[in-house]
């Protein structure tokens, strides 16, 4: 035995890296490899650049919408006029919004949460299982304009004339119906994925509890598992209402190019309504910004501003639904 | 402590520090009958042959090494074994001198319930998780009013009734883990079982809250035939009338508690019981 060994330096210790990056860089991160030191300010850099470019965003549409957003712009329709002050407001996208809103969530939610409670509590056939998960993944990264199209020719077509404005023959297709249900398919992926990760995070020892009381799979389903997902289920179904209202494309091409409601004489009320043309939101928006037909920056503002506020509604609402989950409590696994 | 009640007999050989919580039977009527049960998941067999029988006025512990079967067995007999898609059953498991094969699942489970090695009372309240238990597959109709009677007595028995009579509403995930065990007690009694299954129930629970638990177990013996399974020999000698103790799959030996423990027949039980494997 000749020379002592050298001992090797000790590594950074694990337990110091920083867990609340507003805390500063921590003390043992002086003693880290200058790789890693820049590694960690690369990071650092980045969370910063993103948050900055959130806040400018927000920021901005908080300053042009409080400037230029009216009250009575909510429940004025648009109309044809020579200046800003002339063309009224945007009741008629607004309430747009909210009713494909709430139709394609209508349709998403329960198909949904019907698909991810096949899947996890029954999946069988495993064959066709397989095949319903990948064809969600696939419906997920179809843009959304594909998606359009391809409602065009299923709403175009004769047996579904009753669900749009049809003239002497001839199928128009384009409808809050039509609209709706291809925004269901923009929505759907987000709720089955956030309902399968709710479903499959609940032990499978809560489920024998439930049926070694003498419960059958179903009531165990509707009492247990569903009310125990609910918080994921809330999540899934905010995330694809997000994605329903932020949708523009479905819109031009589904719901029809106007700014107003466009009613089917001769139906019934509400029906006249969700069988005719609008507009929503994003659909004004892009059409009063000035690439589009209206040019009124102004209200392009306005009525943005008004979309930002409905999706930072979504979130806090996620955000409620998750504390009151922590409140109930989980199991210790 | 363990509550003494007069009989504590001293440890045998090989077995110190446990003392017998458990007096002798009053009386002991034949509930359950296992008849040559064998069960196996796809090649393995982790039941083979066991015929034991099971009655009510005594505890009847399961014990042995991890993979022994003692748990697959526990689950045969409310036939939760059937959720194991390759699980395969033969022999025969009377209740009351009828097949469970021939038994509703959904009737047979009321009648045999089970409590489970990790605390899982249901994300609802304290009342809701036994009122759930007591109303009709899914429907939530019934008033409270009328449950409520039961809710309270089938909390009484499992103990818990004082300590949560004035928190009824609250989580009941928020309760402490001994407590939530005793919640899942009082679940599986408000049922009205004949039968009362324990699979390792105090194993995730402080030596404080095991015994609240073995006590009340102890109290419960009159009411339910109560079999226990449990890795704890110390355990199954303080609560039990009746051991099986199983290896491999076989049930090795079958008796009074005391005899296992004491003078066991069989080679392998003694030399588990002295602690030589485990």
């Amino acid at each position: 035995m000749g020379a002592p060994v050298a001992t090797p330096p000790m590594p950074p210790p694990s337990g110091g890296f920083p867990r609340k990056p507003s805390k500063g860089l921590p003390q043992s991160a002086s003693t880290w490899h200058l790789s890693d030191r820049i590694g960690l300010t690369i990071c650092w850099a980045l969370g910063l650049l993103f948050c900055a470019i959130a806040v400018a965003i927000v920021a901005y549409l908080f300053v042009q919408g409080i400037k230029y957003l009216r009250p009575e712009m909510l429940f004025t329709p648009a109309t044809a006029g020579f200046s800003q002050g002339q063309t009224g407001g945007f009741s008629d996208a607004f309430f747009g919004t909210l009713i494909v809103a709430t139709m394609g969530i209508a349709i998403a939610l329960p198909v949904g949460v019907g698909v991810a409670v096949w899947l996890v509590e029954y999946g069988r056939p495993a064959a066709l299982a397989r095949v319903t998960e990948s064809t969600i993944e696939a419906i997920a990264g179809i843009p959304s304009i594909v998606l359009a199209l391809f409602g065009t020719v299923i709403f175009s077509s004769a047996a579904l004339g009753f669900l749009s404005r049809t003239s002497e023959g001839v199928v128009f297709g384009r409808s809050f119906f039509g609209a709706s249900a291809m925004l269901s398919l923009v929505a759907l992926p987000l709720v089955v994925a956030s309902t399968r990760e709710g479903l499959s995070a609940i032990p499978q020892h809560v489920r024998e509890a439930s049926y070694a009381v003498g419960k059958t799979k179903i009531a165990t389903t509707r009492r247990i598992l569903l009310p125990a997902a609910r918080p994921q289920v809330a999540t899934g179904a905010m995330l694809g209402l997000g994605r329903i209202i932020g949708d523009t494309a479905i819109i031009v091409v589904l719901l029809g190019a106007t700014q107003n409601f466009a009613p089917v004489e001769g139906a019934a009320f509400p029906f006249n309504y969700l069988r005719g043309a609008g507009t929503t939101l994003t659909n004004f928006v892009y059409e009063a910004s000035p690439t589009g037909n209206l040019n009124q920056p102004e209200k392009a503002y306005a009525a943005a501003f008004v979309l930002l506020l409905m999706v930072l509604a979504l979130n806090a609402a996620v955000d409620v639904v998750h504390r009151r989950a922590r409140k109930v409590g989980t199991w210790s696994s | 402590m363990p509550s003494h009640n007069g009989n504590g007999a001293t440890a045998p050989s090989g077995f110190s520090g446990a003392r017998r919580s458990i007096g002798s039977p009053q009386f002991s009527i034949r509930r359950m009958e296992v008849d040559a049960l064998s069960v196996s998941y796809a090649t393995r067999e982790a039941v083979k042959s066991v015929s034991l029988p099971i009655r009510q006025g005594e505890v009847l512990a399961m014990i042995g090494p991890s993979g022994c079967g003692k748990t697959t067995l526990l689950r045969s007999l409310n036939r939760l074994t059937e959720l194991t898609r390759t699980a395969r059953v033969s022999g025969r498991i009377l209740l009351d001198d009828v097949d469970i094969g021939l038994i509703e699942p959904t009737l047979l489970r009321r009648r045999v319930t089970m409590v489970f090695q990790q605390p899982n009372p249901f994300p609802m309240s304290v009342f809701d998780n036994i009122a759930y238990v007591l109303r009709e597959q899914g429907s939530r109709r019934q008033r409270r009013k009328t449950l409520e009677p039961k809710v309270h007595s089938a909390l009484d028995r499992a103990g818990l009734f004082e300590e949560v009579k004035d928190n009824l509403d609250h989580p009941a995930l928020r309760l402490s883990g001994g407590q939530q065990q005793r919640l899942c007690i009082a679940r599986a009694l408000a049922a009205e079982p004949e039968v009362l299954l324990l699979d390792e129930p105090c194993s995730a629970l402080d030596p404080q809250s095991t015994q609240v638990i073995e006590d009340l177990i102890v109290n419960l013996r009159d009411d339910v035939a109560v079999v226990i399974v449990t890795h704890n020999l110390q355990q199954a000698y303080r609560i039990a009338d009746h051991v099986a103790f199983m290896y491999l799959g076989d049930l090795v030996e079958y008796g009074a508690a005391t005899t296992l423990f004491g003078s066991p027949r069989e080679k392998r039980t003694q030399e588990y019981v002295s602690g030589a494997f485990g």
